[in-house]
């Protein structure tokens, strides 16, 4: 893990950017929030292949379905709240059930987004949009793995929801890691527990398990970057190899990364799950760090919870 | 194939109607007002105005259309039966279990369906992005969206209204069947439209108000917005609800009812005497 450190959103931005030069077939749409989003970068770069549609989020992935049956690859983007929440039966119904090519591409979840508050903090979109027939669900959590994940988006055929942070998180990856829609990453071999993690829980299960590994207690961390389709292999397989499974997300561990875990050790391994998350209960304002302490998703809180 | 004679694009629509009626019987389920109101209105787009080719569903350079009112499929499927994209046989199927002619039209399932609708008020946004990408592309292809006036009601309409204009998408023509009912009664009762013109042209639409059932009235609007440069048409088609079918005219419990053996035979009669006297 590097010093060095960006938002995810950010690096989506980016990589949007550097992908309009070699994929013409991409379109990019905006609802007003195209400076917190970051496709403002692509849309500095290729005007006439950016639309702001304003505060508008159910037209805009409406008119994102349309460019899709002509053969565009539409990247349709917003915060978590309005995409997810505000625009559900427009994704289900114009999206996934045609099975349609868009990519949607949302920012600002969780509790990390930090002074907006509870209006603001989406935590319950993993499991919204996993639940939808067609969509793929991906979470990344840093630099190397987003700029990977929105060039292999372009690859696959049909609806994929990515979950992008505002925070900024350290970058965890080289460019010689490889990652795959459908697997995780697995990093370190100890076998005290596992941490599963994904988006910016990833880089505080790892500053945990640094933390850890001073006193003598060896854990690894499963980043599951691809929530849908899920790497079952490597949760049964860790469940096997490790004492005890902690889940931990910036999401409602009902119907998010918690509620997936349980679901295939349940049907495959059966054993105890510990999800670590928000429980039933919105956000608040306040600094993200702050936020993320105070809903125990961070490495403190993590730290504790192998200690307990 | 281009009609331009009216007492044929009349009986053409007469055709569709007795599909409607075939299909909703058949099924013993569907929605026979709103198909019957907006059956003169596919006549004319698809046997007049839109460039399509039944051997080419899917040509790139098509006319698109986007049946926003989702649950009027009869009109569709019936319209396609006779444009040549589908076998008369397979209306039998209309909304049996395994069938392509869902209750709503599936794009994947059916050829010459461009969009998979039902959901109300998500068929403009959807007919923006073809026509945003139309202009983008240079493609010169035009599209349509058939709204019901009910579903006006939805608010996505109106973002994706704005939208039109903003995108000065003079390709685009929205027509709204403008039945006066819906489920609960009457549309001014339930949330009223009031001034119908006044609200799309202020929203930036070039607005066309005709006689929905006078097939060269809809012929001239269709091409007048064809001539129209810089924004969007709407045609407000006025109809009746149920219309070539007496005892289903202005009857708001014919929005979604199947005939019985009697109401079925009587409503064909009627129709395949409209047949004769084209």
């Amino acid at each position: 893990m590097l010093e060095k450190k960006i938002a995810t959103r950010e690096s989506y931005g980016e990589a949007l950017a550097s992908l309009g030069e070699k994929r013409k077939d991409i379109v990019v749409l905006d609802a007003d929030l195209s400076s917190a989003t970051k496709t403002n970068i692509f849309a500095e770069k290729f005007p006439e292949r950016f639309f702001d549609m304003g505060i508008a989020e159910q037209d805009m992935l409406g008119t994102a379905a349309g460019f899709a049956t002509c053969g565009k690859i539409p990247f349709a983007s917003t915060f978590a709240v309005f995409a997810a929440g505000r625009a559900y039966d427009q994704i289900r119904n114009s999206i996934c059930y045609p099975n349609l090519n868009v990519k949607i591409c949302a920012t600002h979840y969780g509790v990390n987004i930090g002074e907006d508050g509870a209006t603001h903090q989406m935590l319950e979109d993993i499991g919204m949009m996993r639940v939808l027939p067609n969509m793929t669900v991906l979470s990344p959590s840093d630099d190397t793995q987003t700029k990977w994940m929105i060039e292999e988006i372009c690859k696959k055929k049909g609806p994929v929801y990515v979950r992008l942070a505002r925070m900024e998180t350290p970058v965890i990856y080289d460019n010689n890691q490889t990652f795959q829609i459908g697997k995780t990453v697995q990093i370190g071999e100890g076998t005290g527990a596992t941490i599963i993690a994904t988006g910016v829980t990833v880089a505080e299960a790892i500053k945990a398990k640094e933390q850890l590994a001073e006193e003598g207690i060896l854990v690894r961390v499963l980043d599951m970057y691809s929530l849908k389709p899920v790497d079952k292999e490597a949760i049964i397989r860790c469940a096997k190899e490790t004492k005890r499974i902690i889940t931990v997300e910036d999401h409602q561990i009902v119907g998010g990364l918690g509620s997936i875990v349980c679901e295939v050790l349940a049907e495959e391994y059966p054993c105890k799950v510990e999800r670590m998350g928000i429980n039933d209960c919105f956000g608040k304002s306040g600094k993200p760090e702050e936020l993320m302490h105070a809903f125990k998703i961070d490495a403190e809180a993590i730290y504790q919870k192998i200690r307990e | 194939m281009k009609i331009e004679n009216p007492e044929e694009l009349r009986k053409i629509a007469n055709k569709i109607r007795i599909h409607i009626i075939d299909q909703v019987y058949e099924a013993q389920s569907g929605h026979p007002g709103g198909s019957l109101s907006c059956a003169d209105i596919m006549a004319v787009l698809y046997f007049n105005q839109m460039n399509i080719h039944e051997k080419e569903p899917e040509a790139p350079l098509r006319d698109r259309f986007v049946l926003s009112k989702g649950h009027c499929s009869p009109a569709l499927y019936g319209t396609l039966v006779e444009r040549g994209f589908l076998e008369e046989e397979q209306l039998k199927t209309f909304r049996k279990i395994d069938s392509n002619l869902q209750g709503h039209p599936d794009k994947n399932k059916v050829a010459g369906v461009d969009m998979t609708t039902g959901s109300l008020g998500q068929g403009l946004s959807v007919a923006n992005g073809m026509a945003l990408n139309s202009k983008l592309e240079h493609d010169g292809y035009r599209v349509y969206c058939l709204l019901g006036d009910g579903e006006i009601e939805e608010g996505q309409v109106w973002e994706a209204a704005m939208t039109a204009h903003k995108y000065k998408l003079d390709n685009l023509c929205a027509i709204v069947d403008y039945n006066h009912l819906q489920i609960d009664g009457n549309i001014e009762k339930v949330k009223a439209l009031d001034n119908l013109e006044g609200k799309w042209k202020s929203f930036g639409f070039h607005v066309l108000t005709v006689d929905g059932h006078d097939i060269q009235s809809l012929i001239d609007a269709f091409t007048t917005a064809k001539l129209t440069k810089e924004k969007p048409t709407v045609i407000i088609a006025k109809t009746v609800k149920g219309k070539g079918v007496s005892f289903m005219e202005n009857k708001p419990e014919w929005h979604g009812k199947a005939p019985n053996k009697e109401e079925y035979e009587k409503a064909i009669k009627e129709l395949k005497g409209g047949l004769e006297e084209c």
